[in-house]
């Protein structure tokens, strides 16, 4: 089991921004589905979930099966359907679209498939039996989890090792709380760890308290599943002041403990994509009036989603596009963020600068890459801070292989499940002789 | 501005919508609402010697989520003192004088006959429907369906009711025999002055799969029942279909079964029917939705240049032909608009699985194979394209399809001359060579 977390988390004061579906409502919703034949939503979902099945399930009262179907293909389906931009995935290619109808609110039948599951208890999957193959898996997210559970199928003994103590990755330290809280990160851990055989060790940071030789030689492969680093900063004056925070310490920080907020009156986000609206919608949801988001680019260069930005902005959210911060600034702690203007090719406009006031910098440029951590071990290449793999996951190192946000450089949690089952699938050929890869 | 009232074997009402004989039409109050609601016609649920009824009487069959698509009952006649049934049914047409109000009447011996008869028409009805259809409870007893599937017995009955009648006599039909011309024969050689059909479709309208009874369920037991509801309308529109172009009949029809718009109302006339009877609809929607059916008939009468009801009935009936009558060499083959086609590919599975596998996903193996290329102007990469040379026209591919007119059955001029089955045997007349029968 994994362990308790505290009760007084910042994010508790969140409610479900997409909300559950009743029974009516999903049976209506359910009986919409065309049913597609080689359907559009099963391609854009990177775990290929048989969508217009589990969705058939439901309408005709199969629930059990729905939830199977849907577990089969991605054993994180619960969080999946809270966390994942359904609407440039799935949603997105719903037919519909193209009849102008509205799409079929597939997350959200999801989620009422697979909560329905959990609350039922229903376990779908047994260890395949014992194959005396072991297998070390870095990092306890889900790509590692996805990546276990498959091997767990297959008979392979599992180790995780997690420098955390909070199991889960982001799912339980990142996502936004109006999405999905850490407790139901957590209780999905333990689901997936209910198939057995998966031990976690915590606390412990490979390559540090156990060596890369010594887990190579007490393991039959590895998995590299330790997604990014840090939060990168700007390398400007008043970097250090206090509040000037980076973004991905701070919503871990909201969802596990408590972020301070009294006496917060202006927050400025830095940056311009999904975890700086992220930001935008917490900062404005735990009742920091003014919230104003600072980004270099254009709105329609943006990486951040349209639709998370427009659901930020209905809750009030503000802007400044092509603006870089030049200076924190404030008298021992930030007041203020002094920013150069720039032009539409982001060159600074000579002259043309914005002060904004802030009690509170939260900076969302990006996450370090952690690859380098492994450039001590011959025939593992670093691309861009990124893992180079072959399609299954296989580095150059042979046993080792790697998958989620170290290899893909961030994306979502589904990509690291599907990338994590992919390479559980490629060590199973390789651990069984099947494969010399 | 078309003309929708309408005479039935003598009935007259101001439009051919007439509740049918079941529990919208169960008293005073809700027949005269109905009729302020817009409907022209009503007939009484049956009266006879009052019953008593079972619960539950009412089974739905649920279809894609669409409740009630199929409905049954185990409900007997009324279950009202007749004199209260006679005096609301007096006070109605007194109210009323213009509507059509139309006493349904199942009883077993001649006396009773002549005393029911009677007493409708003391009245003030219009007319007299004689319920040989009900097919459950009342059968057991000797009457309903048991009489309808006698063709000796509905003739003689029939002839008793019309001895007695000063007004219009309609025999209502059950469907629950092998062929319906025969018992519509029947009444018309006793002397009925029309007939309505069809009544009820012997019918299980479900299991409850936890209970192991058949539903609806009385207690641990239920029996079968009486189908009706939009889903026996084909059923329905073949027997009116099968009388209307019988020649030896030639009595008016007042058409039932699965009525729930405008479109089948108009679709039961054009196959002979001069009013048409309602029932599932008012039971699960209410009286209200009459008001379409009014709207949608008069725009269809102005849109065809029907000044009158009279002018549409049996419009239809010429072209229910024979199979062997049908032209062996007109083909079709199936279009898809790329413009319109959402890329769901249901036309491509239904004609893989179902039909001929002429329809293929753009790109694919055979495809590729077969040289088919992308239609001009498709909107995106999953437009299915058509191996026409192996499509049989079987119009599976647009009953699937979603969206509407997208795909459309195209005729192909093949230069054969037209030939059916009949003219082959016969004539020795060519036909073109199959598709698909390979």
């Amino acid at each position: 089991m994994t362990q308790p977390l505290s009760r007084d988390r910042s994010e508790t004061v969140f409610e479900d921004y997409k909300g559950e579906y009743t029974p009516d409502q999903a049976l209506v919703e359910a009986n919409r589905c065309l049913y597609c034949a080689d359907a559009p939503c099963v391609k854009a979902c990177p775990t290929h979930i048989e969508i217009p099945q589990f969705i058939r399930k439901i309408a005709t009262g199969n629930l059990k099966g729905s939830a199977r179907t849907i577990f089969d293909a991605n054993i994180l389906g619960m969080s999946c359907a809270r966390v994942c931009p359904v609407e440039v995935l799935c949603v997105g290619d719903c037919v519909y679209n193209e009849q102008g109808v509205p799409p079929i609110q597939i997350g959200k039948l999801q989620r009422f498939a697979t909560d329905h599951a959990f609350e039922a208890g229903w376990r779908f999957f047994e260890a395949g039996p014992d194959s005396g193959k072991h297998v070390a898996l870095i990092g306890a997210g889900p790509a590692s989890l996805a990546a276990a559970h498959e091997l767990r199928r297959h008979g392979h003994r599992c180790t995780i090792y997690e420098k955390r103590s909070a199991i889960g990755g982001l799912n339980t330290t990142g996502v936004a709380p109006y999405k999905m809280k850490a407790d139901r990160s957590v209780e999905e851990v333990d689901w997936v760890l209910g198939i057995g055989g998966i031990e976690v060790k915590t606390g412990v940071t490979i390559g540090e308290s156990v060596t890369f030789e010594q887990l190579e030689k007490d393991h039959d492969a590895v998995f590299i599943g330790f997604g990014l680093g840090p939060d990168t900063s700007l390398d400007v004056p008043g970097a250090k002041l206090p509040g000037v925070v980076g973004a991905v310490d701070w919503i871990e920080q909201m969802k596990l403990g408590k972020v301070p907020t009294d006496g917060v009156r202006s927050c400025v986000i830095v940056g311009g994509g999904n975890t700086a609206l992220d930001c935008v919608r917490e900062a404005l949801g735990l009742g920091i009036p003014q919230v104003t988001m600072v980004y270099r680019g254009v709105e329609e260069k943006m990486s951040g989603y349209s639709h998370e930005w427009k659901a930020a902005q209905t809750k009030g959210a503000r802007v400044e596009w092509q603006a870089l911060p030049v200076a924190y600034e404030g008298d021992g702690k930030v007041q203020r963020v002094r920013c150069q203007r720039l032009d539409t090719n982001k060159k600074p406009i000579p002259g043309a600068e914005v002060s904004l006031d802030a009690d509170l910098v939260l900076v969302a440029i990006g996450q370090s890459k952690l690859g380098t951590l492994l450039s001590q071990l011959s025939g593992i290449t670093i691309d861009g801070g990124r893992v180079a793999t072959d399609e299954h996951g296989a580095t150059g190192r042979k046993g080792w292989y790697a998958g989620g946000d170290c290899r893909n450089g961030g994306k979502e949690v589904v990509n690291a499940v599907a990338e994590g089952k992919a390479a559980a699938r490629a060590i199973h050929a390789f651990v069984t002789g099947a494969s010399n890869a | 501005m078309p003309d929708l009232s309408i005479d039935c074997a003598g009935i007259k009402s101001p439009n051919p919508f007439w509740l049918a004989s079941a529990p919208p039409a169960n008293s005073g109050g809700q027949v005269q609402r109905a009729f302020d609601a817009g409907w022209g016609g009503a007939v009484w649920k049956t009266l006879g010697t009052p019953i008593q009824n079972v619960s539950s009487r009412f089974g739905g069959h649920t279809i894609g989520g669409v409740r009630g698509a199929g409905f049954n009952n185990i409900e007997l006649i009324t279950d009202r003192p007749l004199e209260v049934n006679f005096r609301e049914i007096y006070e109605t047409k007194k109210k009323y004088p213009k509507h059509a109000v139309v006493v349904s009447l199942m009883v077993e011996t001649r006396e009773e006959w002549k005393d029911f008869i009677k007493r409708s028409i003391d009245t003030g009805a219009d007319g007299l429907e004689l319920n040989f259809g009900c097919p459950h409870g009342m059968c057991e007893r000797g009457m309903g369906s048991a009489v309808g599937q006698e063709p000796r017995v509905n003739q003689e009955i029939t002839s008793w009711a019309v001895e007695y009648s000063t007004i219009p006599v309609l025999v209502k039909l059950t469907p629950n025999v092998a062929e319906i011309v025969p018992h519509g024969l029947a009444a018309k050689r006793g002397g009925a002055h029309g007939v309505s059909l069809i009544n009820t479709i012997k019918s299980i309208i479900g299991v409850d799969v936890d209970r192991f009874v058949l539903e609806p369920r009385v207690s641990g037991l239920s029996t079968n029942g009486g189908y009706c509801g939009a889903a026996v309308k084909p059923i329905a529109l073949h027997m009116v279909a099968q009388l209307a172009r019988s020649k030896d009949f030639g009595l008016p029809i007042s058409g039932i079964g699965g009525v729930s718009n405008w479109r089948d109302a108009v679709e039961f006339i054009l196959l002979g029917s001069t009013s048409v009877q309602v029932c599932t609809e008012v039971m699960l929607r209410g009286y209200r939705v009459v008001e379409d059916m009014l709207e949608g008939l008069e725009e269809y009468m102005r849109r065809h240049n029907f000044d009158t009801v009279a002018q549409m009935v049996g419009k239809a009936v010429p072209s229910y032909s024979e199979w062997g009558d049908l032209d062996l060499n007109y083909e079709t083959v199936a279009k898809i608009d790329p413009q319109k086609c959402i890329g769901c590919q249901l036309c491509v599975t239904a004609c893989q699985d179902g039909a001929h596998q002429c329809i293929h996903p753009q790109g694919s193996d055979m495809a590729v194979k077969l040289g088919l290329k992308a239609p001009n102007g498709g909107s995106h990469a999953r437009v299915p394209v058509i191996d026409e040379s192996e499509c049989v026209g079987c119009n599976l591919c647009k009953i699937v399809c979603p969206v509407p007119d997208c795909i459309s059955m195209v005729e192909v001029d093949n230069g054969f001359a037209p030939s059916t089955w009949n003219e082959h045997v016969t004539l020795d007349k060519k036909l073109r060579p199959k598709k698909g029968a390979h």
